[in-house]
């Protein structure tokens, strides 16, 4: 018998593998709720029945494709989906953030990895209703309101679309943020595909608040999706 | 006792020659003419065969009305003939393609020597008959002694009658068994007189001209003759399979000179009797010599017809060119060793005789060691008619030359008589004529010798303007100098002449030696066939097309028309076979013989096909289809043409073989491979997966008694194992992915940077080590981010692995032309000398074995950089250690 503690944050994990379910479960039932569905139908159905916290979905589900169940859980909700996927998928990878995943972890993970993962997207749903005006992650402090950025109290300089890619960083501060995302939000619907201007940016942004550009510390490459913001 | 034996034994040996041999048995029943009872025998066995069990069919016999043998053919199966229609008569012929396809055991077949009608497959029954045996069924045929080729012009002499249908001696020869059907002509002549042979009036007829008693007698002699010598070889071939020593008398090489004329072949046929009693083997030469050249082409058809009539009665045949008939002969003999000339009698007017000597008798002069024989018959020492002279074969414009060249030496001479005497006048005129003679031919050079006479004359000589003469001694200096010109003049063209013939042969040389160079150098299939059409039709001015099998024994035309016409000069050298002439290469192909224009074969053929023999097998088959089909009838030309045959047909064997070795090698290579993945895969999947089953289990057991430490100890062990296992497998993946080609490049221009930075974030601590220098003014790469990421981190993790701690790794890029260059430099042990390229083969490890190695990642490395159509080279770093580079271009 289960010792449950009702305030606890509810988890839903969408995983048609015995074993992987079987080690998420020992390693996260000590900290969290957890609800477990083997297709992608049931876990639709056990997201609407009782809305979870987080989602742990699989990419490579029997029934459904987990794009396309990302797709449908975004129709209602917002809660975060964190997607496991197998090494090779970077297509569907990407597929499934720009259908509105949260962060994506690549199979096998360590159980840190996802530990801290999941803190993220708790701490995201936390600060949904009231967006943090500052954050500070190791030396680099963003101010979203004053618009400011300093790096270990050094005030940066940085050109207004420098500022918005790093404020769009910031705003998913932990979490992956694809190229498509970014161009959109910082240069708008058109430039989905100018991946190139993200580089070139990007670049420059680093020069400027990393202490080594070619060993970053803070805006972090994820080969083929995107970029992260590091949250700690 | 010692007698069944002996029986039993050639019962055993025939047997076995039987089953040895899948062709068919020819038995031919020779007679010495015409009704002394060949069809008649020869149905009277076909009835004692049947009687015996084999399955007989009557394919052709002709009847002639006599009753007697009508009656034989009841009983026996006749095969239907068909009805060729031509010029408005319907022919009666035999009906090969039915033969063929009854297939009987044994078939009967009349008048080996009979001709077939126009449209039928082969001009000759002896032919059909050849195909039969090559089918495997036997045949009995009849023969008339006047139709054997080599004793045709001694019937013809005896007889006074020419017979047309004519068997080469060749296939009488090899027939297995020959009856001789004899009957006195005494008996013969009352039979025809009985009206039992021909109709009464048909008789009356023969009795008078062919069927005379001399004639009868001569005949009979010639046949028991013929059949004496063939018993006295099969005497001899008994005595030598039954391996009785005998000295053999050393081989005895005939060589034969002919010329163009009607008499070539008589001599030919006299010389083939000759050698077969001498039992030599025998060459028939034919030498182009100027006089040669001069004649009319058809007289020298006549010089090809002879060769071709040489060769069909089993000599071998040359064409010499050279300026006298007996120095070639003679130089000729001595390369190869003959001991005897032949040549034919000349019959030359006394006067000449007298006045020039013949070829016969400088040969003698000549021939030292060498014996000359002289056989009745012509040989063609006689000067080539006047026709030829007087037919203009030099082109119009070549007359206006000539003329053209008087006026200029006129025009010189005028200029220069106040200063020069007439003789040297003259000197000008002759230097004209040669210049014609070189340049225009005979003719011309004969009208600018008159013209120049003339001319001088008119121009020169006083009175001038006048063809008068002063001074009768001008007379004397016309006539010489009409002579000097005329010689000067004929020898300048002969020389000429001479030179032509012999830039001819040059350049049928050097064909076959371009073609045969060209020829090595090609690989592919494709290219050969271009090359080997391209210099068959230069060669022999004619339209090429080759046919190659498509299964089924089918050969099919190689390539269209537009297939080729971008490689080919220009694509008029090809052309389409139509369908009946893909008929003609079909049969070509299956019976591996020559057929259509100048063959035996389907002589109607719009062009010449000739298999493409190689070593092992037929590989197609080629068509030549001649501008001028007479070109191709010049046995030289034949000669060069099967050679040019067989050079494409071993190069193209050459190839397929070229390309089934590299099959093999190339499975044998994908074999070790496997293998490698197999030993490595069985390896290194296990260990971990041991260790990992191992300390799962140990724990599993042993929760209770052991502390903590040793519990974690062992759970660091299986994490470290997975981890392991889990490089392993992504290697193995990654790698699969490059080598099925399922890898997709995504080139995106972007900073190097990028991937750098993501591999030394996912190296966490242990890339520290590294040292990154890449210049801030570097221009983006098109590259794609994944990819290089992943070559640089197994560079970097290699690197990392290989060097002791402290010491750094460093990374650095550089621009180098339209290039970026990145390398990787370790100080570590470095690689073995020898082993810089090999360290990029798959499951290749170096001599410092590292366990944790999959010697996977160099190898995926490689595949990454190849895809981006870069490089990537190993190399050793100057103080030790290791520098990999690639470049990938901008």
């Amino acid at each position: 018998m289960r010792h449950v503690i009702p305030n606890q944050p509810h988890v839903l994990l969408i995983e048609d593998e015995l074993p992987i379910r079987r080690f998420l479960r020992a390693a996260l039932a000590a900290s969290y709720r957890l609800s477990e569905a083997e297709t992608g139908a049931d876990g639709l159905r056990l997201a609407a029945q009782q809305p979870p916290d987080v989602i742990i979905l699989d990419l490579g589900l029997p029934d459904l494709d987990g794009i396309e169940v990302t797709r449908r859980l975004r129709e209602w909700s917002v809660t975060p989906i964190i997607v496991l996927s197998a090494r090779g998928q970077d297509l569907d990878k990407v597929a499934a953030l720009d259908a509105g995943a949260d962060d994506y972890l690549t199979k096998p993970f360590s159980m840190t990895e996802l530990q801290a993962r999941i803190r993220v997207a708790l701490r995201r749903r936390a600060i949904a209703d009231a967006p943090a005006a500052q954050i500070q992650i190791g030396a680099l402090a963003v101010d979203l309101v004053g618009r400011q950025v300093s790096v270990a109290g050094q005030e940066i300089h940085l050109t207004p679309i420098e500022y918005g890619l790093l404020s769009a960083l910031a705003r998913h501060c932990g979490r992956v943020v694809t190229h498509q995302q970014l161009l959109r939000e910082v240069w708008g619907p058109g430039y989905a595909e100018e991946t190139q201007y993200l580089r070139v940016y990007v670049g420059q942004l680093r020069r400027k608040i990393e202490a080594d550009a070619a060993r970053p510390r803070y805006l972090l490459t994820e080969p083929g999706v995107g970029y992260r913001l590091a949250s700690e | 006792m010692s007698l069944p034996n002996t029986d039993d034994h050639i019962l055993a040996r025939f047997k076995a020659d039987t089953r040895r041999a899948p062709r068919g048995r020819l038995k031919v029943f020779f007679g010495a003419v015409a009704g002394v009872g060949k069809t008649y025998t020869m149905l009277q066995e076909g009835h004692v065969r049947r009687a015996e069990g084999v399955d007989v069919v009557v394919g052709y016999v002709e009847p002639h009305g006599r009753v007697a043998t009508e009656s034989l053919l009841d009983g026996l199966e006749a095969l239907p003939t068909i009805e060729v229609e031509h010029r408005g008569v319907a022919l009666r012929e035999f009906d090969l393609d039915a033969a063929l396809l009854r297939k009987p055991e044994l078939i009967l077949v009349d008048e080996l020597a009979h001709s077939n009608a126009p449209g039928t497959r082969h001009p000759k029954r002896w032919q059909d008959v050849e195909e039969l045996l090559a089918a495997g069924i036997d045949v009995y045929t009849t023969v008339n002694v006047q139709h054997v080729e080599s004793l045709n012009d001694v019937v013809a002499q005896i007889t006074g009658v020419i017979v047309r249908e004519t068997v080469p001696d060749s296939v009488i020869e090899l027939a297995d068994e020959i009856k001789l059907v004899d009957t006195s002509p005494e008996d013969l002549l009352r039979r025809l007189g009985e009206g039992k042979i021909y109709g009464l009036a048909q008789a009356e007829r023969a009795t008078q001209n062919f069927f005379r008693k001399g004639n009868l007698i001569a005949l009979r002699e010639l046949a028991l003759r013929r059949i004496a010598e063939r018993v006295d070889a099969e005497m001899e071939n008994y005595r030598r399979d039954n391996a009785i020593t005998d000295t053999w008398p050393t081989t005895v090489r005939m060589l034969v000179g002919v010329s163009s004329g009607e008499e070539g072949g008589r001599l030919v046929r006299a010389a083939r009797r000759m050698a077969s009693g001498l039992r030599a083997s025998w060459i028939v030469a034919y030498v182009e010599t100027p006089s040669e050249l001069r004649r009319a082409p058809a007289e020298r058809e006549q010089a090809i017809q002879t060769l071709r009539l040489a060769e069909s009665l089993g000599a071998e045949t040359v064409t010499l060119s050279g300026q006298n008939v007996e120095d070639e002969l003679v130089s000729y003999a001595q390369t190869r060793n003959i001991t005897k000339i032949v040549v034919g009698k000349t019959e030359a007017p006394r006067w000449r005789t007298a006045l020039f000597s013949s070829v016969t008798e400088r040969l003698l002069r000549r021939s030292g060691v060498v014996d000359i024989y002289v056989l009745s018959g012509d040989y063609g020492d006689t000067e080539p008619s006047a026709s030829p002279l007087l037919t203009p074969t030099s082109a119009p414009s070549a007359y206006l030359w000539a003329v053209g060249q008087i006026v200029l030496c006129t025009a010189v001479a005028l200029a220069l008589a106040p200063y020069l005497a007439e003789a040297n006048l003259i000197m000008l005129y002759l230097l004209g004529v040669v210049a014609v003679a070189i340049r225009a031919g005979r003719g011309p050079s004969v009208l600018a010798v008159i013209g120049s006479v003339l001319a001088f004359d008119f121009f020169l000589v006083p009175p001038q303007f006048t063809f008068a003469v002063s001074d009768t001694q001008y007379l004397l200096t016309f006539g010489v100098m009409l002579l000097v010109g005329l010689v000067v003049s004929s020898l300048t063209v002969q020389l000429r002449q001479q030179a032509d013939s012999a830039r001819g042969r040059e350049r049928r040389t050097a064909a076959l030696y371009t073609l045969s160079r060209e020829l090595a150098s090609i690989r592919d299939i494709g290219g050969l066939l271009q090359a080997s059409v391209r210099q068959l039709a230069e060669t022999f001015d004619s339209q090429i097309t080759i046919l190659l099998p498509i299964g089924g024994g089918r050969v099919q035309p190689w390539g269209q028309v537009a297939d080729w016409s971008d490689q080919l000069p220009d694509p008029r050298v090809i052309y389409a076979p139509d369908t009946a002439d893909q008929g003609v290469a079909q049969w070509v192909f299956e019976h591996r013989e020559p057929a259509g224009i100048g063959t035996n074969t389907l002589p109607a053929a719009k062009a010449l096909y000739l298999p493409l023999n190689a070593a092992q097998q037929t590989i197609g088959v080629l068509g030549v289809r001649p501008k001028e089909s007479r070109e191709l009838l010049d046995p030289d030309r034949r000669r060069l043409l099967d050679a040019f045959a067989s050079q494409t047909a071993v190069a193209i064997e050459r190839a397929q073989l070229a390309g089934q070795a590299e099959q093999s090698r190339v499975s044998a290579e994908t074999e070790r491979t496997r293998a490698a993945l197999l030993s490595s895969v069985s390896h290194d999947l296990r260990t971990p997966l041991t260790v990992i089953t191992g300390a799962a289990g140990a724990l599993r057991d042993g929760w209770q008694t052991m502390d903590a430490a040793t519990r974690v100890g062992l759970l660091d062990t299986a994490a470290n194992e997975a981890e392991r296992l889990n490089r392993l497998v992504t290697n193995l993946l990654e790698m699969t992915k490059l080598e099925s080609g399922a890898l997709t490049v995504r080139k995106e221009w972007q900073p190097l940077d990028e991937p750098v930075g993501a591999a030394l974030t996912r190296l966490q601590a242990s890339g520290q080590r590294v040292m990154v220098d890449i210049p801030a003014d570097l221009p983006p790469v098109p590259i794609d981010g994944v990819l290089i990421e992943q070559a640089v981190f197994n560079l970097l993790d290699n690197a990392l692995r290989y060097s002791q701690d402290p010491s750094p790794v460093d990374l650095r890029a550089r621009r180098t032309g339209g290039a970026i260059e990145v390398s990787v430099l370790d100080r570590g042990q470095g690689i073995a000398p020898g082993d810089e390229g090999r360290i990029f083969d798959k499951f290749y490890r170096g001599a410092q074995t590292d366990r944790d190695g999959s010697g996977l990642g160099l190898a995926i490395c490689r595949g990454i950089i190849a895809a981006h159509g870069g490089k990537i080279w190993a190399e050793r770093r100057d103080g030790g250690g290791t520098a990999v580079r690639f470049v990938l271009p901008l």
